[in-house]
């Protein structure tokens, strides 16, 4: 063990390597950050140990799942918090692996170099923040909200394992453990969907994310080859070194397609449109997975690698130009899905829908350049989102089901889960002066400073203006929506079965935690009064260089905020007001625009008959032949084989064998039959025998 | 030295006690038998013990501790033909087969 950190390698980035972007000094943050390798590793031994021994445990793994959790929550606080208020922290610790291959990059050849490491800097220290943090309520609540589950213990693990995958994404120093990280984050959500594997719809979802995502992670694949090979280095600040050195290098050669085809494997894990499809479909899995996996872990992978390659991204030598694919795959996202939650029933695929939306914002301001708006808003969302899946789960537990139509004036059995899920709605509908209302107001901002900057020359202008008033359009749809599922879940009448209750304190506890968040988060960065989120994920080795506005655009803010008042008053209006008459209120039709959003595009449709059938069709009839033809005739050869082996070994066992034993067997017996005679128990013969044995031995001894 | 004639003696007396330890049904009888046998054992060890003059008279010595032996044998012996006499009423060796197969 010792050997193996002695051999660690500790880089440290001074402000003046990492060129003029740099505007925080960068401390080493000493053993604070040089023991950071702990927050992936925590987690990620934890939950090989709750397979091994959590079912002997206690608390059945709850608590060991928990344990590991409140250390990354511990730990990403202390490192987030110095990031944001004390000296910015930039740490790069790396193992060596060994050389893996070669590269050659402009005529030398070199080794490819794998290391695996950590790194603390403004980026990642938000990153466990949020993910320790929201991980921990989210444990906390799926304890009683995985009750008596059948797979109790295996869940915590698999869900010990979500969380440490996506930490050990967040802490990657370099493309390849991110990949790892990634990989990780996809299977153990393969696992947490299909939890609930035995209905076929489930593992359906789960083989579906999978794949959709499997479809991405070939374009991260390839831009992580393309670049580690131009650069000769798959490590974060070798890749930043050569982009703020200036163009003319083999990267950026190849930089504009090696950033789609990055971007390709952050629209899979992000849901970015059109490879949304599976988000949706993952509210298969519980509930808790649900508001971890849209807030904290999976779907902010993809902003999260966007945000660690974003001088890339920002320099004009290198990907800036296909940023405007960011924007539009953006827009698309963040109001295409949006509609579709209009139409929902399920309240957990109103949520992911919006989920959907949401992450298009942060793509979009990715998009047009700003880093920290995006990162604010995937920050501010985490806390308002979690809170909302955590409220939907609670709700769900009360009623036993997840249709909005069995719902309905829930607010007088549930006030705690009301007045929580309401912030968060209030909160993700961006109204003053909740979290939502900052993050979205940034993004707004950003799009129209992009708009008057923006470094695409040919139609860039228009391309950012065209956002800017698509992502308004989509704060009118996210209020809209949100007043509707709030409106049919806790006002009018009851009309489900039974009756609803508050759920247990172990569940109220975690919303209302979650709640403070949702409504302060948004005050560490109000422009021109709070910086703090800004410095803090500003301090890092990969120097971004964005725009962060100094002051509030009164303009935007007014305009978004009396666009989502506007949206909650004709939502108020059009599902609130007569208990009798919500539900049919809500099945009003729009002829085309209705049809188009229920069958979600048609997309599903799409994929399943442009793609899937005519692969799977040839492909299935083929591997139905050759199963047919080749591994039933190997089989049957086998089995014939086996057969004619099998009957002379059957003729030498009966004839050769057999008789073998019974002649041995007869000999014992006459052998016996004849000793008998000689034991007759009359001691005097015996005598008889002992003296003629002496006699005979004595005559042979004299003879001889 | 004469020594021929202590030898003949000796195998008279060892041949009697074999002829009677394996004619005997008495089981006292095959004893006493026994006991005539472990003599005729003792005559040769005194004769030769003289005939060869062993400066330790091991021979001697022998016979005493075969005297000493003889009388625990006879003692646990006659112990056992007691109690199988109390038990079945009878001390015939040719009945007491328990060991036969």
């Amino acid at each position: 063990m010792n050997a193996l950190f002695a051999n660690a390698t500790t880089l440290l980035l001074a402000a003046e390597d990492s060129g003029e972007h740099a505007e925080t000094v960068l401390a080493d943050g000493g053993v604070l950050a040089s023991a950071a390798w702990l927050i992936p590793v925590v987690p990620m031994v934890m939950a090989f140990l709750i397979v091994f021994f959590g079912k002997r445990s206690p608390l059945k793994g709850w608590g060991m799942a928990v344990g590991a959790m409140g250390f990354v929550a511990l730990y990403g606080t202390v490192l987030f918090g110095i990031a944001m208020f004390g000296d910015a922290i930039g740490y790069q610790g790396a193992i060596s692996i060994g050389d893996v291959g070669t590269t050659t990059v402009e005529g030398t050849t070199s080794l490819l170099h794998l290391e695996w490491g950590w790194m603390v800097d403004g980026l990642s220290s938000m990153m466990y923040f949020v993910v320790g943090v929201v991980g921990l309520f989210v444990f906390i609540y799926a304890k009683s909200y995985m009750k008596g589950d059948i797979r109790y213990t295996w869940f915590f693990a698999s869900f010990t394992l979500f969380a440490g995958g996506m930490l050990v994404l967040v802490s990657a120093p370099n493309l390849i453990q991110l990949i790892v990280g990634w990989e990780l984050v996809g299977v153990a959500s393969y696992l947490l969907i299909g939890h609930y594997w035995e209905d076929h719809e489930n593992s359906s979802a789960a083989i579906k994310a999978f794949l959709v995502n499997k479809v991405a992670d070939v374009g991260l694949f390839i831009g992580a080859i393309m670049i580690g090979l131009s650069v000769g280095s798959f490590r974060f600040t070798d890749i930043m070194d050569v982009v703020s050195g200036g163009g003319g290098t083999p990267l950026a050669t190849v930089a504009f397609w090696a950033g789609v085809a990055l971007f390709i494997g952050a629209m899979g894990k992000s849901a970015q449109f059109p490879l949304h499809v599976w988000l949706p479909d993952a509210m298969a899995g519980p509930t808790p997975v649900s508001a971890l996996m849209h807030a904290a872990t999976m779907v902010t992978a993809g902003v999260f690698l966007i945000g660690r390659m974003f001088p890339f991204y920002n320099s004009p030598e290198y990907a800036e130009e296909m940023r405007w694919i960011i924007v539009i795959i953006g827009s698309l996202t963040l109001f295409l899905p949006g509609l579709i939650a209009l139409v929902q029933d399920d309240i957990k695929k109103v949520l992911a829908y919006s989920t959907v939306s949401q992450l298009g914002y942060m793509m979009v301001a990715m998009g047009a350049g700003a880093y920290t708006a995006g990162l604010f808003h995937l920050f501010t969302h985490a806390f308002f989102k979690a809170l909302l899946f955590l409220g939907a789960g609670s709700v769900i537990h009360a009623v036993h089901s997840n249709n909005m139509s069995d719902m309905g004036g829930l607010r007088k059995y549930m006030p705690w889960t009301f007045w929580t899920f309401l912030i968060g709605s209030a909160s993700l509908a961006g109204i003053f002066p909740l979290a939502g209302f900052w993050s979205k107001d940034e993004i707004l901002a950003s799009l129209a400073y992009a708009g008057d900057n923006y470094p695409v020359d040919a139609g860039g202008e228009a391309l950012a203006y065209t956002a800017l008033v698509v992502a308004i359009a989509g704060a009118f749809v996210t209020a809209f929506y949100m007043t509707r599922a709030v409106s049919l879940t806790f006002f009018g009448g009851y009309k489900g079965h039974g009756e609803p209750h508050e759920s247990p304190k172990m569940m109220t506890v975690p919303l209302v935690a979650l709640a403070v968040g949702a409504v302060t988060a948004g005050w560490l960065n109000i422009p021109g009064v709070t910086a703090y989120f800004t410095d803090g994920v500003n301090a890092v080795f990969t120097a971004p260089g964005d725009h962060h506005a100094e002051s509030l655009n009164y303009g935007l803010a007014v305009t978004a905020s009396l666009v989502g008042l506007l949206a909650i008053g004709l939502g108020y209006l059009l599902w609130y007001p007569d208990k009798e008459t919500q539900q049919e209120r809500d099945t009003f039709r729009i002829p085309v625009l209705y049809p188009l959003l229920v069958n979600k595009y048609y997309i599903d449709d799409f994929y399943m008959d442009v793609i899937v059938r005519p692969i799977r069709g040839p492909i299935a009839q083929a591997v139905n032949w050759f199963n047919g033809h080749v591994i039933d005739a190997v089989v049957n050869g086998v089995g014939f084989g086996t057969k004619a082996l099998a009957k002379p070994i059957y003729a030498f066992d009966q004839r050769g064998l057999d008789e073998a034993f019974n002649v041995t067997a007869a000999g014992t017996a006459a052998t016996g039959t004849f000793l008998r005679m000689f034991q007759t128990g009359k001691v005097q013969q015996y005598a008889v025998m002992i003296f003629a044995g002496t006699v005979l031995l004595v005559a042979g001894l004299i003879i001889f | 030295m004469i020594i021929m004639q202590f030898l003949i003696l000796g195998a008279a007396l060892f041949s009697l006690g074999v002829y009677g330890v394996l004619t005997r049904r008495n089981a006292v009888l095959v004893l006493l038998s026994v006991e005539l046998m472990l003599a005729a054992v003792n005559i040769n060890f005194v004769a030769f013990d003289r005939f060869l003059g062993d400066q330790l008279a091991g021979g001697q010595i022998f016979a005493l501790f075969i005297i000493a032996i003889a009388a625990a044998e006879v003692g646990i012996g006659l112990a056992i033909i007691l109690l199988i006499y109390r038990n079945r009423h009878d001390a015939n060796v040719d009945n007491l087969d328990l060991m036969k197969l």
